[in-house]
């Protein structure tokens, strides 16, 4: 069973890139354009690890990460961020949202993997 | 991985997106100042296309979409109230974010002239509010390729030292609750902490409670790991860095390096926990561990990441690219299971990205099949098969499938004229500014869809158009005023489908066309005799001659050499048609009618002087059998219709060409009535009408050349070249005596 993972980020180039460089690491990777988009895609795969954008339409990071935490799971999903900002108060928020971790775009695939290395449990 | 460029030329398509984004974000705040969704529009636009310009390194576009994006936050967060100026400046910050766009596709990656202006009135606005987050958004240019490697963080530290330059650290960790609540598991921080050298952990298990005391929600346990490393002690820091307030952590670099790893009998640690029952209650438990890698060796991808501690960060690299081949069933999160290329698409979207050429290539097919079609439809017919029998009944419905693909293909070029309506208010706002007259665009049928080529065409043409009106078109504020308008002058542009055609007009409210001066000009520059005797609407078409240029000093704006007559032959090209309708005193309307694909064509197949041709069905406004009560000769040879109270003038086709001299009487003989976007109707005669069909248009002009009062040429069913008459320019070169001479005396 490879890893499942959901990518949500309003920009197809970042979609394009977190796809093309998670799937060849092995994972199993679904996609969704905006908070509210992901929490139906997180719902319906229950993935093993999240990672979204902060800056979204319709339902942004922070908002999505509350609802997801609020969903009823046998274990707490990891959900890593992945944003432009990296100050502290962004970060605050994203931890007191219930983020698992954070990661600076533009990522480099080794750190992106790095990150999902430290909050990914064996399924 | 070899798609580097798909991303490249697909994050570009997404600019042209967000951009348009962009721009209707800008149009709505000018509607509605307090408009949030609108700002939050513009802001997420310009932050998405500042995110994927960082993942392929442009510079520019970086740095200006930040400084943009800086102060859309500052009005998106209430901090500055917006004022027009500044939106004045956000439209020209997207004009320029735009042209850097451009710029960075064709691989030049600095700022615009523009850029340091805008940017330094952009800092006005935000002050000191451009916190130093640029410094920290470091672009990374993205290797999609298997060349991994962390970045080399190489600190030089003096600290316990084991040789080969490699250090001890001991790190103590205790996870509370909330690094659980997060989503955070020890277990993979310390898979991390592996990647960073040989790496061993002891668990302090002394504080754990009776089984029946144990709360899931509070972690008991806390650890102590060594790790041997050649990075710094920032990079065991990173690895715990966003949970570093959910635990308790030491990184310490004096611990002795020899000897078991243990806790101190008064461990700290176990401050924060209260005095429980130990398991065994012996003290302090301390599991001694060899590795990390035999602790969770299925989670660590094998025993690359941890042999020799030096190439560890190197191999982790290697180590996913190879545990393919070593067939070891290690299916850690990063250890790499075999490469799974296709990945499932996202549930929500329900468009897909389709290259033009197989399109291209699809509609060339279509094209075809429908010449296919048609012979096989003659050929059934020359077979005298009754009408309804199977053989007829399953041609027709072919013919239906067969046109409805073709629909269905064309439908997938076409695509909304909005992008380039909004490159138009660009070109607006530019005009404005060099004019110094005040404009209100106003855009109609933005979602028209028209074929991709022809929009791509249309661009220049319209820009022509768009600058005229302006320059030429609308008065300045100051005349405006004395006539009584509104000091802001209003050009429109519309698009709108109309049988099976496509209309654009650009319709100004300016002082419309002042008929005497371009009558006089005209016969300056010789393009008419002071004698001739011109109507209205055939002054105005004269702005279309070769040559003429409305204006008697050069503008800086439309005075490039170009004249109306460039757009007019970009539009014959396109196979469309353009005509100005003018009110002294009340603007100019420019319309544009064009077919809504480049090709096929509806047409009326007809005989004449044992010549096949096509007439464009969009001409044939009605057929008639004349009898010799509609006809009225006038003068020695000219003949009118009479129809609907109206004289219209009747033009033999068989003589036009020289196919034969005009037939003496008109019994059996059909006329067409048609009307030419131009001058007035006329009345076609012809001897026979064939079939109306729709037939796949083939230009004259790459295969042999431009013949005047021809359009096109096409094939028909039994494989027959016909040629497609251009119904406005038969009327035009009537005058002239046909289609011979390429003088004219009307203007188009």
């Amino acid at each position: 069973m490879s890893l499942k993972i959901l990518a949500i980020d309003d920009s197809r180039t970042m979609r394009n890139l977190l796809q093309a460089t998670l799937c060849p690491a092995g994972f199993d990777v679904d996609l969704a354009e905006d908070g509210e988009d992901g929490l139906r895609v997180f719902d319906d795969t229950d993935p093993d690890v999240v990672i979204t954008d902060i800056n979204m339409p319709k339902m942004d990071g922070f908002g999505f990460i509350e609802a997801a935490r609020q969903r009823k799971r046998d274990r707490v999903v990891p959900i890593l961020v992945l944003s432009t900002e990296s100050g502290a108060e962004m970060k605050a928020r994203a931890r007191a949202s219930g983020a698992s971790g954070w990661i600076v775009k533009p990522f480099d695939e080794e750190k992106l993997l790095w990150a999902i290395e430290r909050v990914a449990s064996k399924g | 991985m070899s798609g580097k460029e798909d991303f490249r030329s697909s994050f570009f398509e997404e600019c042209e997106e967000l951009l348009e984004q962009t721009q209707d974000g800008l149009d709505a705040m000018a509607d509605d100042p307090h408009d949030v969704e609108a700002v939050n529009g513009v802001f997420r636009a310009v932050h998405s296309i500042k995110g994927g310009a960082g993942a392929f390194g442009l510079e520019a576009v970086i740095d200006f979409s930040h400084k943009f994006e800086t102060a859309m936050d500052a009005i998106r967060s209430g901090n500055v109230d917006l004022t027009d100026d500044m939106l004045d400046l956000f439209r020209m910050c997207g004009d320029n974010l735009s042209d850097l766009v451009t710029m960075a596709r064709a691989g030049r990656n600095n700022p615009t002239a523009a850029s340091a202006e805008l940017e330094e009135r952009l800092l006005e606005i935000t002050g000191d509010m451009q916190e130093e987050e640029v410094p920290d958004f470091n672009p990374v240019t993205l290797d999609l390729g298997l060349d991994a490697g962390l970045d080399g963080e190489t600190e030089t530290e003096t600290e316990t030292e084991t040789g080969q330059g490699l250090l001890v650290y001991t790190v103590r960790f205790q996870p509370r609750a909330e690094l659980f609540a997060a989503g955070n598991e020890p277990a993979p921080l310390f898979r991390a902490l592996t990647r960073l050298g040989e790496t061993e952990v002891a668990a302090d298990i002394s504080d754990l409670p009776a089984l029946s005391d144990l709360d899931a929600m509070s972690c008991r346990i806390s650890w102590l790991i060594r790790v041997t490393t050649d990075g710094g002690e920032a990079e065991i820091e990173d690895v715990f860095e966003f949970v570093e307030d959910c635990c308790e952590l030491t990184i310490d670099s004096s611990i002795d390096v020899s000897g078991d790893l243990r806790f101190p009998d008064d461990g700290d640690l176990r401050d924060h926990g209260p005095d429980g029952v130990n398991i065994d209650g012996a003290g302090p438990a301390v599991l001694d561990m060899p590795g990390l890698g035999d602790l969770l060796p299925d989670l660590c991808g094998g025993a690359e990441g941890f042999g020799s501690p030096q190439g560890n960060k190197n191999e982790a690299g290697e180590a996913r690219a190879s545990a393919d081949q070593s067939g070891a069933d290690r299916k850690s999160a990063v250890a790499a299971a075999p490469a799974k290329q296709a990945a499932k698409t996202t549930k929500s979207s329900s468009t897909i990205r389709v290259d033009l050429d197989r399109i291209d290539k699809l509609i060339n097919l279509v094209g075809e099949l429908v010449i296919k079609e048609a012979m096989l439809s003659q050929s059934v017919g020359e077979l005298d098969i009754a009408r309804g029998s199977g053989v007829s009944a399953a041609l027709d419905s072919v013919k239906q499938i067969a046109n409805e693909i073709q629909e269905g293909v064309m439908a997938i070029r076409a695509q909304p004229v909005k992008p380039m309506f909004q490159r138009m208010a660009r070109i607006v706002r530019e005009a404005s500014t060099a004019t110094g007259k005040k404009v209100r665009f106003v855009t109609i049928g933005d979602y028209t869809e028209v074929d991709k080529t022809v929009i791509e065409r249309l661009v220049d043409p319209l820009t022509h158009m768009i600058r005229n009106a302006i320059d030429h078109g609308l008065e300045s504020p100051k005349d405006r005023k004395a006539v009584g308008k509104p000091a802001e002058g209003t050009v429109t542009l519309s698009a709108a489908h109309r049988s099976g055609r496509v209309l654009i007009d650009v319709v100004d409210d300016g002082g419309g066309i002042n008929r005497e001066v371009v009558r006089k000009l005209a016969v300056q520059r010789g393009l008419i005799q002071d004698t001739d005797q011109l109507s209205p609407s055939e002054i105005d078409h004269l702005l279309f001659m070769p040559g003429f240029s409305s204006k008697t000093e050069v503008s800086e704006l439309s005075g490039r050499g170009v004249g109306l007559d460039v757009v007019r032959s970009a539009i014959h090209k396109l196979g469309g048609r353009v005509a100005i309708q003018s009110n002294p005193g009340e603007g100019a309307t420019f319309s544009i009618s064009l077919p809504l694909t480049l090709a096929v064509l509806e047409g009326m197949v007809v005989q004449v002087g044992g010549e096949t041709m096509v007439v464009p069905i969009s001409s044939v406004q009605e057929t008639i059998r004349p009898t010799a009560e509609d006809l009225d000769r006038l003068g020695v040879d000219s003949l009118v219709l009479r129809n609907r109270g109206e004289l219209v003038p009747v033009v033999d086709l068989g003589a036009f060409f020289g196919f034969r001299s005009a037939p003496d009487t008109l019994e059996d003989h059909v006329l067409l009535l048609i009307a030419a976007d131009q001058g007035p109707r006329y009345a076609l005669v012809v001897d026979a009408i064939q079939d109306q069909r729709q037939v796949v248009i083939k230009s004259l002009e790459t295969n042999y050349q431009q013949i005047s009062g021809v359009a096109a040429a096409t094939i028909l069913g039994d494989g027959r070249i016909a040629l497609i008459i251009d119904a406005d320019t038969v009327m035009r070169d009537l005058g002239s005596g046909g289609p011979g001479e390429t003088s004219m005396k009307m203007a188009v």
